[in-house]
């Protein structure tokens, strides 16, 4: 329970710091463009140029056809995203969205930007051993849900409408 | 197109009509589901996912769906019984005037006429072409009219952060959750989770299918032996029915 | 000139005014942070549970909400039903009205899992949802009860008071109507699903509001120091004496017919017999507290006292905040039936009556919910003119007997000579 006040406390104080650094901030400081890990893959879905603008509609388009239509294997996976993008530096365990080393939270905190996708969502690749026991085929059973790895090397489902 | 992108779609559509059945444990055979949907195709109304519970092959002591819910879908809880989800819990039923007693797996129903989606403001509760009853996660609010409204007390809200999900259950704080009757692996062409642990370690009182295909093993065994809806007085016609009750 | 009931905003200068404004202003700051604790720390620090999804600020929500649709009945019996007496409470009513709404909806949103998505709320519509439906019942209250004070504060205005306040007064039944049928629909619990209960809310509403209304101008016209005429108020506290009985009625009717039905019998025996705190609340407070103790005092001749009459409306809000708590918590704490005559029990708390008791920041919430309703009136009354500067019995039936009209909050300049005899009394030197 001292924990929890603690937190409550932390999240005021730090309110009340953000007001006060509003104020305080001095003007035009330069703030470092973000450094961004290495991706597995070798190429994106798309190109750069576009993903950057675009990755929030083309994710929120897809989940609503994911969740709600039941459209699976679409081209702009979060899950895929992070599979390639969210990589762990030497000796280190793979980054959490509260890192800046994370892919997704380097540039966001640089573009200030409050994204909700991983108060849900989670936030890394799962490991390996937990991916075999999850939804990867237990024989020829299955259909369609390969391993996220493949699917990078084979590149983008197509989609017939 | 490359040539693996080929035989990945031809894998696609023909392995799991392929499979004939599968051995999951000695003398119990899962029979494969319809083969799982195309890539793009979206989930269909000519399918009504079901569930048989066999209670008369039930027992008190087995709780192999909900430990195999748990580690499929992530919701373990954190010690805290009154606040902790549960997807899927075993219920104890006795007649206290005979002293008649059952166990039986209790989650969400699947309802075709949900109370959830009825109620829900934001329609974050909703059900999918083919019968699944989900929470759209994106647009819940957390405001739990829906676990008001359900007969079943099969939904959950959750009270806390949570980390580490599993990548196809994606469950966070301030929203409502409950069975997804495995839509991941449902759409995958396999059987739900507790299907397949209820047939490799417990009584193989579960079976999955599609209500609307005569020929599934569901239907067939609806047919021949008929089986109830609990609450089935609300006439909300669910989607998991139980043999023996 | 003819005697004339006018309208002034308060004086609002005193220490007792700022004071008053500065306990009500903490008070909203207490159930914001409360607020913002259960959303960071989600709500297991809050009693509730997945067995009781509703706790406490549900309870001040919806009791705030069913209050505001009644504070609108002091003004409705004026312009819809013609007693022209209640004419010049008529402002303060649509004031209360749209401040108790505001009160009761904050804590309803605060309250949510994800209040930072409240603009979901706002463009995802399922309109088979009530709570859908209640979004645009509460907004179009608000909208409809503004246009309605316009009609009655404003010269403009004036020709549409009629119509405008018949659509109030149909769209305030419509909305507790609504409020009624969140709980009257829910088919699943036994202490729900019953038509009887959007009729009942109704009824409820009229005592709520009106107790608050009673509360709120007894305040200010002893904190103002404005003569306040014991004719009116012998009016209201009567009126306030029927409503209670009314609900009582109501609530008999309710529990009578569910105690008809052998498949009732369970809640029925859990609620009025053997629920402990619930049984205890029904009775002590909803019942006695609620209904029995302010129908004796207003209807013997302790209601002559004003110190009786605003212990008669309080009793009522006590016993409505009472019967909220029994209705949304101990319709939840007592458990579905799943299977009829048969014993449940599974680790998810089937069949055993769930426990649950409200804490702190929950109930700082509720409260809160009240303090901004209330210091929405205190700022309204002291910049706009929303209070008679004189409701002297001999003025009030004046009025009334020419018509209800002349009421002079209306136009730009016009004062009475009179010196303001609020200058007198300090705000709160009485309190």
């Amino acid at each position: 329970m001292r924990g929890v006040t603690a937190k409550t406390g932390r999240a005021l104080a730090l309110l009340a710091l953000v007001a006060l650094g509003a104020m305080a901030r001095p003007a035009a400081a330069e703030v470092p463009k973000p450094k961004l890990p290495p991706a597995k893959g070798e190429k994106c879905v798309e190109p750069t140029e576009v993903m950057r603008r675009k990755h929030m509609a083309y994710l929120l388009h897809q989940r609503d056809d994911t969740l709600r239509r039941g459209i699976r294997g679409g081209k702009y996976s979060l899950r895929e995203c992070l599979e390639c993008h969210v990589t762990a530096q030497p000796g280190k365990p793979l980054p959490t969205y509260g890192s800046p080393e994370h892919f997704c939270s380097a540039c966001h905190r640089y573009a200030a930007v409050h994204i909700d996708c991983f108060s849900c969502h989670r936030d890394r690749p799962e490991p390996e051993a937990a991916r075999a026991g999850g939804p990867a085929p237990a024989d020829g059973l299955t259909g369609r849900t390969l391993p996220a790895r493949t699917l990078k090397v084979l590149g983008p489902v197509e989609v017939k409408p | 197109m490359s040539a693996t992108d080929t035989s990945r779609r031809r894998f696609l559509t023909g392995a799991a009509a392929a499979a004939a059945g599968l051995a999951v444990a000695p003398g119990v055979f899962l029979m494969p589901l319809a083969q799982a949907r195309r890539a793009g195709e979206p989930a269909s109304s000519d399918v009504r996912w079901g569930l048989l519970v066999d209670t008369t092959r039930c027992s008190d002591g087995c709780d192999a769906c909900v430990r195999a819910c748990k580690e499929e879908n992530g919701w373990e809880g954190v010690g805290r019984p009154r606040t902790d989800a549960q997807w899927i819990r075993k219920v104890k039923v006795r007649d206290p005037r005979t002293g008649h007693t059952q166990s039986l797996p209790l989650m969400c129903q699947h309802c075709k006429h949900p109370p959830c989606v009825d109620v829900c403001p934001t329609a974050a509760s909703m059900k999918r072409a083919d019968g699944i009853v989900l929470v759209d996660k994106h647009v819940c609010i957390g405001c739990r009219y829906c676990m008001m409204a359900c007969p079943y007390k099969a939904r959950s809200f959750i009270h806390e952060d949570v980390h580490d999900q599993r990548a196809h259950a994606p469950r966070g704080k301030g929203t409502v959750e409950s069975c997804t009757l495995c839509v991941h692996r449902v759409d995958a062409g396999r059987v739900p989770a507790c299907v397949e642990a209820c047939a490799a370690e417990g009584g193989g009182a579960l079976v999955f299918g599609d209500l609307k295909d005569p020929s599934s093993e569901i239907s067939r065994r609806l047919a021949a032996h008929g089986a109830e809806e609990i609450r089935a007085d609300l006439g909300l016609d669910t989607g998991v029915r139980y043999y023996g009750i | 000139m003819k005697p004339h009931v006018h309208f002034r905003e308060i004086e609002g200068r005193s220490p007792g005014y700022y004071a008053l404004l500065g306990f009500l202003g903490l008070l909203v700051l207490a159930g914001l942070v409360s607020a913002l604790y259960m959303e960071i720390e989600g709500h297991w620090v809050t009693g509730m549970s997945n067995q009781v999804v509703w706790g406490t600020p549900h309870v001040f929500a919806v009791f705030l909400i069913v209050a505001a649709s009644g504070a609108l009945n002091v003004a409705s019996i004026a312009s819809v039903f013609g007693r022209l007496h209640y004419k010049p409470l008529a402002p303060l009513s649509g004031l209360l009205a749209i401040a108790l709404l505001v009160g009761g909806l904050s804590v309803l949103v605060l309250d949510l899992g994800r209040p930072d998505r409240l603009i979901v709320a706002m463009t995802h519509y399922n309109f088979k949802s009530i709570f859908a439906w209640n979004i645009f019942l509460y907004t179009g209250f608000m909208a409809i009860v503004a246009a309605y004070l316009w009609t009655m504060m404003d010269r403009m205005g004036r020709p549409y008071g009629k119509p405008v306040g018949l659509l109030a007064f149909v769209w305030r039944l419509v909305l507790t109507t609504g409020t009624g049928s969140i709980f009257g629909w829910l088919v699943a619990r036994q202490a729900y699903d019953a038509a009887i209960m959007a009729p009942m809310f109704i009824v409820f509403s009229f005592a709520y509001g009106l107790a608050i209304f009673l509360l709120v101008l007894l305040a200010a016209y002893r904190w103002t120091g404005r003569p306040l005429g014991d004719g009116l108020l012998r009016r209201l506290k009567n009126l306030l004496g029927i409503f209670a009985a009314a609900s009582l009625y109501f609530v008999a009717i309710f529990h009578l017919t569910n105690l008809y039905a052998a498949e009732h019998a369970g809640v029925e025996r859990f609620i009025l017999l053997d629920g402990g705190v619930y049984t205890a609340l029904f009775w002590g407070g909803q019942v006695l507290v609620g209904y029995l103790l302010p129908m004796a005092i207003v209807f013997s001749g302790l209601g002559r006292s004003r110190g009786w009459i605003a212990t008669a409306a309080a009793l009522v809000v006590i016993g409505g905040l009472a019967q909220m708590y029994v209705t949304i918590i101990g319709g939840q704490a007592y458990p579905l039936i799943l299977f009829p005559g048969k014993e449940v029990s599974s680790s998810f708390f089937d069949g055993v009556v769930a426990d649950y008791a409200p804490s702190l920041p929950e109930v700082l919430l509720g409260v809160g919910g009240i303090a901004i309703a209330l210091l929405g009136v205190a700022v309204a009354v002291r910049v706009l003119r929303f209070l008679p500067e004189d409701l002297r019995d001999e003025l009030v039936e004046a009025q009334a007997a020419a018509g209800g009209e002349g009421g002079s909050g209306t136009a730009g300049g016009e004062r009475p000579g009179g010196a303001a005899p609020e200058a007198a009394a300090a705000p709160g030197s009485a309190g």
